[in-house]
């Protein structure tokens, strides 16, 4: 057994390649889902009910879709519209639409419960439009909204584990090259686990701080 | 219609309605600069409305409401204005709401600094230090890094207070400040008040607290129905009002107040 972890010490540059492309996959991909999130999630509380709907549609059809059937249709179905696309953006783009769905149904929720007036005050004392969004009504959105954005992160860590089926380069895409090649699998796939396991911890770490700043507001 | 010459606040045949129910009819007053003027009347008199017409937070479907003779809502060509067109003229109106509205993110000394550096765009240190300045007088300095959370109802509302006159407005309106609070808490943001008319603030209030509007108030509106019934200076407003419903209403809060003595 320590003759196998050996083995995939000996494959350590392999496997933190891995572990940097699924942090690279995680990390732009989470910020692009919560911008996009941000983007639909006034279309969803749209007083125009074909806007608000289609909107719905989207956000929960993508809900009811395992994502590796999505990603499966992202990289090999979509060439048959005459979409092709490589393996590092089939992946991205699958990841982002997924999880935009989620991160506009957490902020949608998180902005329904923001009390009205503060923001009515905002428009009282002379704020609009952007100013309005980024000093008064986004900053208490990301507070509260924080813990469950982190979730949705670390879920979004986790699904990126799916991209190795388009041959995507990450984490659990080396622990699998790692144990074929070597014939260690219990040693490779323990590994990638803890390796995940330390990538939450930090997301974790950041959601916490999070909501310290959050509890001392509350 | 034009601007009445030398009033802070012209308000000019102001009506609004809400679907089938008209809230505010024809609603015409002026205020003086330095007069403090209380606005009255029963529940759901449209008290409030009023007041979110004259910053347009709420947008009147008549009449015209003007601020030192400049137009609010409308711009110079005619046209309705822009949020942002409507931004800059609110900025000198200072608001204060029944349920403080303080921003929950932000400490008492930011939520005074917000508006003035990031809106009027003055600077820090200048705005800083008014706004310590604006935090003394309303008693609170010693809470500048205390979030709106952990203050108690009254300190909410006397940062709120502070936080409007930050702003540095040509007007102030108080939409029932003190509603809000536990009977207890009243009286410190009421001696807040107090001292503003002293000072010779412009003020709209609308308010339930009758001692005071009978104390401070310069001018009485008395509302009923979404229309001005009667406008009387306090002394003969609450001594000898004019009419049948306004007579009704003194007497009504003059037992609430003797019951509960």
């Amino acid at each position: 057994m320590i003759h196998d972890f050996g083995i995939v010490w000996s494959e350590r540059a392999l496997l933190l390649s891995g572990l940097a492309n699924t942090a690279i996959l995680s990390a732009i991909s989470a910020v692009a889902a919560l911008l996009l999130g941000f983007a639909l999630t006034p279309a969803l509380m749209s007083k125009r009910r074909a806007v608000a709907w289609t909107v719905r549609g989207f956000v929960d059809g993508m809900r009811c879709v395992p994502f590796l059937l999505f990603a499966y249709i992202v990289y090999y179905g979509f060439p048959s519209f005459g979409v092709r696309l490589d393996n590092w953006t089939s992946g991205l783009l699958a990841l982002t639409i997924y999880n935009a769905a989620y991160m506009a149904e957490i902020l949608r929720g998180a902005w329904a419960a923001q009390p009205r007036e503060p923001i009515e005050a905002g428009k009282a004392f002379g704020f609009s439009d952007v100013r309005l969004f980024r000093r008064l009504i986004l900053p208490p959105l990301l507070l509260s909204a924080g813990p469950v954005i982190g979730n949705q992160i670390i879920q979004i860590v986790k699904d990126s584990a799916f991209l190795t089926i388009i041959a995507l380069p990450e984490l659990t895409h080396a622990a699998s090259s790692i144990q074929s090649r070597h014939y260690v699998p219990f040693a490779a796939f323990i590994t990638a686990v803890f390796l995940y396991w330390g990538l939450c911890l930090i997301i974790e770490a950041g959601v916490s701080s999070v909501g310290r700043v959050a509890d001392a507001r509350r | 219609m034009m601007a009445v010459a030398g009033k802070v606040l012209d308000v000019a045949g102001v009506s609004k309605r809400f679907g089938e129910l008209e809230v505010l009819s024809d609603i015409s007053f002026q205020v003086d600069k330095g007069e403090t003027v209380c606005v009255l009347g029963p529940s759901g008199s449209g008290k409030s409305t009023l007041l979110r017409c004259v910053n347009w937070l709420e947008r009147p479907d008549a009449g015209q409401v003007y601020l030192n003779g400049l137009q609010v809502g409308i711009n110079g060509a005619g046209v309705v204005m822009t949020d942002r067109e409507l931004s800059r003229i609110r900025t000198r109106i200072g608001m204060v709401f029944q349920h403080f509205a303080l921003w929950p993110h932000l400490t008492v000394l930011q939520n005074l600094t917000e508006a003035p550096v990031q809106v009027q765009r003055r600077p820090k240190a200048e705005v800083r230090d008014e706004a310590l300045a604006l935090l003394s007088k309303v008693g609170l300095l010693e809470k500048q890094s205390a979030f709106p959370a952990k203050l108690s109802g009254g300190q909410k509302q006397r940062v709120g207070i502070a936080r409007a006159l930050a702003m540095k407005p040509d007007l102030l309106l108080f939409d029932e400040p003190t509603s809000a609070l536990d009977p207890e808490l009243v009286g410190e943001v009421l001696l807040v008040m107090r001292d503003l008319a002293r000072e010779g603030r412009t003020m709209v209030i609308v308010t339930h607290e009758m001692a005071f509007a009978r104390e401070a108030a310069t001018r009485i509106i008395f509302l009923d129905r979404g229309r001005v019934i009667e406008t009387a200076p306090p002394g003969r407003f609450f001594a000898h009002p004019e009419t049948e419903r306004a007579q009704q209403f003194v007497q009504r809060y003059a037992s609430d107040t003797a019951g509960r003595q």
